[in-house]
């Protein structure tokens, strides 16, 4: 039974793309048949983190029209066996995601894939709710920092509200949280929201936490997914939650600064 | 006559709202009568001056009532009386002999209000949510109380008509008491709101003391006062 994943936070800049990227390419190391599809009509940036924007020949507007077939859209990663991306239309707008047609584009998908990861704009607008529309379970991507998780909260409202599981009346989405650009050192000064607070106010599960980390923004430029850093923290947090989203006992790192008892200990 | 000239306007008739006094009657003596309207004109003069009023006899159930006296005895203490409402067969016959107008009842009063016909009490119905209200998302319960099992996050808004309970963290805003319930109350684990309101009394999260930011809490009004104050045992004991 393939599940639709969507990866939101209403808020834009938080490291949806990146998640959506480090997370497909996680479950497809896994041997998972992934595709990962890019919903930010106008604002097409998926293809660039995982590398492959000099393949794009058709996108996911042109499906939904029937300008061209699934399989003509469907970039194969290089990398990795299994992944697929589907890239969205640089040049029309979120109005051109009709809900038919990404509802009969995601049917076609769930015959193919085990997993399909939904990338979703930034915001609350069409673009947005058709991301997480059809979705069976939600990563809610948050920052440590108020304005982030006021609007994740507003997401999650939305996701048991404004959903085709919500508004049929069935089980309602699995909601997963992860807080990325995580500071554990700032957070022991109160400077930044702590993992807990986060997790006492969006009152969902928390799936993970993603350090700040220069890897993320070295591998965004070079157009590799995270998770295919497995030697450096944030990769080997990405492939930590890929884990525990399968169902794995791991433990929770990079919440608590190591050196953070000691300099406390000794008053900084 | 030529079709330049303009006829010389001779009236309009326009409808219009004035303010009028209503003289309610529980008597039909003439003699208390007089002394109760001079004692009550003599305490404003001029602000009864000339006023025009309209005699409400809903509450006179008899029929012999002296009104063309009534009449000459607001007249005699500068009132107006243009009509009459609430009259019964005889008291309209006399009305139109000493050209009064008859109006209409405004709202049924005294007479209909036996304790028999008071109305049962509604049952308060009380709503209860077992989701964390989110960001955006609002709650009403126009019924009775409202209870909320989860947290009210910041941006997301409860009213009711009645109390307001949050067994959670209440972050947003809560309006309990929204039909004018000055005896409504709201309830929380963790005080940090927005806005609390009772009946229209309110107060922000800035005016929120240090005693009860992050504490469970409770707010009422005392003498028309907004109090918000942290539910622990020395102030259980006192209220």
């Amino acid at each position: 039974m393939s599940k639709i994943i969507a990866v939101t936070s209403g808020k834009g800049g938080v490291g949806k793309t990146t998640t959506s990227a480090a997370f497909a390419t996680g479950l497809a190391l896994r041997g998972y048949k992934t595709v990962v599809i890019d919903f930010d009509v106008g604002l097409r940036n998926l293809d660039l983190i995982m590398g492959c924007e000099r393949r794009v020949v058709y996108d996911f507007v042109n499906v939904i029209n029937g300008e061209g077939n699934l399989n003509q859209a469907l970039i194969k990663d290089k990398r990795v066996e299994s992944l697929y991306i589907l890239p969205a239309s640089q040049t029309r707008d979120k109005d051109a995601l009709s809900q038919e047609g990404v509802e009969q584009v995601l049917a076609e998908l769930r015959d193919r894939f085990d997993y399909i990861i939904c990338d979703s704009p930034a915001g609350i607008e069409h673009g947005a709710i058709m991301a997480m529309y059809y979705a069976d379970e939600a990563i809610i991507v948050t920052n440590p920092e108020v304005s982030s998780v006021r609007d994740s909260d507003r997401v999650i409202g939305l996701l048991s509200s404004k959903t085709a599981r919500a508004i049929e009346g069935k089980a309602p989405i699995k909601e997963h949280l992860l807080i990325t650009r995580y500071l554990p050192k700032r957070v022991n000064q109160g400077d930044m929201l702590s993992a807990a607070d986060v997790q006492d106010i969006l009152a969902i599960p928390l799936l993970g936490v993603i350090p700040e980390s220069s890897v993320v923004l070295q591998s965004s430029n070079a157009g590799t997914p995270v998770s295919l850093e497995s030697n450096t923290d944030a990769g080997q947090a990405y492939l930590d939650i890929v884990s525990r989203f399968l169902g794995e006992d791991c433990p929770m790192r990079f919440v608590n600064d190591k050196k953070g008892l000691l300099s406390r200990l000794f008053g900084n | 006559m030529s079709l330049s000239t303009p006829t010389p306007t001779v009236l309009e008739i326009k409808g219009s709202l004035l303010p009028v006094m209503i003289v309610q009657l529980f008597d039909t003596d003439k003699e208390r009568i007089a002394a109760a309207l001079q004692e009550k004109v003599q305490k404003a003069p001029n602000f009864f001056l000339n006023a025009t009023v309209i005699l409400d006899l809903n509450a006179i159930q008899t029929p012999d009532l002296p009104l063309s006296d009534i009449v000459q005895i607001a007249r005699d203490n500068g009132l107006t009386p243009v009509g009459i409402r609430g009259a019964n067969d005889e008291h309209k016959q006399l009305a139109a002999q000493l050209s009064l107008g008859l109006f209409p009842n405004g709202k049924e009063i005294q007479k209909n209000k036996s304790p028999e016909k008071e109305a049962t009490p509604q049952p308060s119905n009380t709503k209860i949510v077992s989701q964390p209200v989110r960001s955006g998302q609002q709650v009403v319960c126009l019924d009775g109380d409202l209870v909320i099992l989860s947290s009210v996050s910041h941006g997301a808004e409860v009213l009711a008509k009645r109390h307001i309970h949050v067994y959670g963290a209440l972050r947003g805003r809560a309006l309990a008491g929204v039909n004018g319930d000055t005896q409504a109350r709201i309830f929380c684990h963790h005080m940090d709101a927005e806005i609390v309101s009772i009946a229209g009394n309110y107060q922000v999260n800035e005016d929120l003391t240090e005693e009860v930011r992050g504490k469970a809490a409770q707010v009422f009004l005392e003498n028309d006062k907004l109090m918000v104050h942290a539910l622990n045992t020395t102030n259980m004991l006192k209220r």
